[in-house]
């Protein structure tokens, strides 16, 4: 059930461009903060969800997935793995493609709930690790990103 | 569609790089450059609040290094790894990332005499105290654990004992403790060993000898496995915001490769043992032949050893390849591809024939470097370690009569040849 191939996790990352960040906080230090600031900088269109915010990073923050006023396509959750549950209901209820669980986080009922609504799920990865693994950035600081490629590749950081 | 799990002639090969993105150069180029620009204030401050990758100075990081790095994590089965100017600074910077004063390691006492000084005096100077046991009996390490322990260190190949340390058996004792083991994997390299799948949990190198391979350049390298669980109450500095680095908490933050980030920016950016990139190109290009060098190496040493095993000027030979040797299992169970090339033997005639040993090789070099090309030979009793009495020699494991080769790639009978004449000049 889980996306675990460069492959998938490539297309995932290139389909999907709105993010509910759930849990994001507002202080800078934060992990969600550092994903959430870098998948803005990559293009990708933030949303944060917070019911203690009123915004983050320049961005109209909603107390809850279903707030959100407009299509969302990735649900990328920074919530303890038992917390999970409701918040994958509620991707499924707004029709989000992706669940994307940050690392260190995996709920199996949630995985199988987004599963039977078609949903790709992804869980303990992060998504800008992920993003720099596959599309360049990881690859200046040591991380083995295991891929092997003789292709040049195309994106310039 | 599952990713493939390549072999690892092909990481030696591709592991880390992938052709330039600007310029399409297939081999690796040299980024001899010591900054980089930033696009913005604010790409600036991203940068260095580490919230996007990218390149800043490279005291840090530099894409030549990095490439050397990756390739390095992948080989060792690993998540990360960090570049550095030697193999003495490697250790200096895995140790250091995670013990401060008051912290104690337990390592083997059977390491590179610059290793013991390091651990012995350099760091007790920093408040770290190191205790040394006999890694021939692993609950040695146990009985040495206090509540202040914070690693255990051992070398997969002891220098120069030979010995071979039961790396699983020493990871059990970490585990048990909530400590990590780091293994010095220079002799082996990942190509004979990889520590990681045997329970280590950090490894580190001196690339200067087999991963270079060419006695060309002097760098080093930490690996972390990824593995290790830092949240487990025994790394607060793994844990907490960073006072060395703008707060920042690095296993939160980084997860499986948060070692390797806190090393690089909290010592490598401070204590500043940077990598000079043009050494990395050296090392990457040793790095791709690795496999069949290391290949050579053996099977080269495992011929000089019994050679010298039947010579009747020799009184014991020292390799773990022998049936005969005491750790010949542990070298079977860790090190099935062979035993790496380095040995020692005793001349019959002590001290003074060495001596001649060493004056009358022909083409055998007298240096005290090993893991090059070539086939090296040093008497420890008259060079590293001449400064003991014949006593101290025997506690640190130099016997007066004892010679070291690193044996190279030349014509073996070429390399038995040489050492034939050179020791029957010592019986003179």
């Amino acid at each position: 059930m889980l996306t675990e191939d460069i492959q998938s996790l490539r297309r995932i990352l290139s389909k999907n461009k709105t993010i509910a960040v759930v849990g994001l906080s507002a202080r800078w230090y934060r992990p969600s903060y550092f994903a959430a600031k870098y998948l803005q900088e990559y293009g990708y269109r933030v949303i944060p969800v917070n019911p203690n915010y009123d915004e983050i990073l320049g961005e109209k923050c909603y107390a809850s997935v279903e707030d959100v006023p407009e299509p969302i396509d990735v649900v990328d959750v920074f919530q303890r793995s038992d917390a999970v549950l409701p918040i994958a209901e509620s991707a499924v209820a707004v029709n989000a493609k992706v669940l994307w669980m940050q690392l260190g986080i995996y709920n199996e009922q949630a995985t199988r709930l987004a599963f039977e609504a078609g949903m790709d799920i992804v869980a303990n990865r992060c998504m800008k690790i992920e993003h720099a693994r596959l599309f360049g950035g990881l690859n200046f600081i040591g991380v083995n990103t295991n891929i092997i490629s003789s292709q040049r590749p195309r994106w310039i950081v | 569609m599952q990713d493939r799990e390549f072999g690892i002639e092909t990481l030696c090969l591709h592991a880390g790089q992938l052709p330039d993105p600007t310029t399409g150069s297939r081999a690796t180029p040299i980024y001899q450059t010591a900054a980089y620009v930033f696009d913005s204030a604010d790409h600036a401050a991203s940068l260095f609040n580490l919230q996007t990758f990218g390149n800043v100075y490279s005291r840090l990081m530099n894409p030549t290094n990095a490439v050397f790095e990756q390739r390095m994590a992948a080989l060792e089965n690993g998540r990360a790894a960090v570049a550095v100017s030697s193999g003495m600074a490697a250790q200096m910077v895995a140790i250091l990332t995670i013990l401060e004063a008051g912290d104690e390691i337990v390592s083997s006492n059977t390491l590179y005499g610059g290793t013991h000084t390091q651990f012995a005096f350099n760091f007790r100077k920093l408040g770290i105290k190191a205790q040394f046991v006999d890694a021939d009996d692993p609950d040695n390490f146990q009985k040495a654990i206090t509540p202040q322990t914070k690693c255990l260190f051992a070398e997969t190949i002891g220098n120069p004992a030979n010995n071979i340390v039961d790396i699983e058996a020493v990871s059990d004792i970490a585990k048990a403790n909530d400590i990590p083991f780091i293994v010095d994997n220079t002799f082996a390299t990942p190509y004979l060993c990889r520590p990681f799948d045997h329970g280590a949990d950090i490894t580190v190198h001196s690339a200067t000898k087999f991963i270079c391979g060419h006695g060309t350049s002097i760098g080093g390298v930490l690996v972390e496995s990824g593995k290790f669980p830092w949240d487990n109450g025994k790394f607060p500095t793994m844990m907490d915001p960073s006072e060395g680095y703008h707060g920042i908490r690095f296993y939160e933050t980084f997860g499986d490769f948060g070692y390797t980030m806190k090393a690089r920016c909290e010592i490598l950016r401070t204590f500043g043992p940077a990598l000079s990139p043009f050494n990395s190109f050296l090392f990457l290009q040793g790095v791709e032949t690795l496999p069949v060098r290391m290949d050579r190496h053996c099977s080269n040493a495992m011929a000089v050893a019994q050679f010298l095993e039947d010579h009747n000027y020799v009184e014991w030979v020292n390799y773990p390849g022998l049936e005969s040797n005491r750790y010949h299992a542990l070298a079977k169970r860790y090190l099935p591809k062979g035993a790496s090339g380095i040995l020692s033997f005793g001349i019959r005639g002590g001290n003074e024939a060495c001596v001649k040993f060493i004056e009358s090789v022909k083409f055998l070099s007298h240096v005290v470097n090993l893991g090059d090309a070539k086939t090296l030979v040093v008497h420890p009793a008259s060079t590293t370690h001449r400064q003991l009495d014949e006593e101290a020699q025997i506690a640190a494991g130099v016997q007066p009569n004892m010679i070291r080769i690193s044996v190279g790639l030349e014509t073996i009978e070429d390399i038995l040849w040489d050492l034939d004449q050179a020791l029957a000049i010592s019986q003179k």
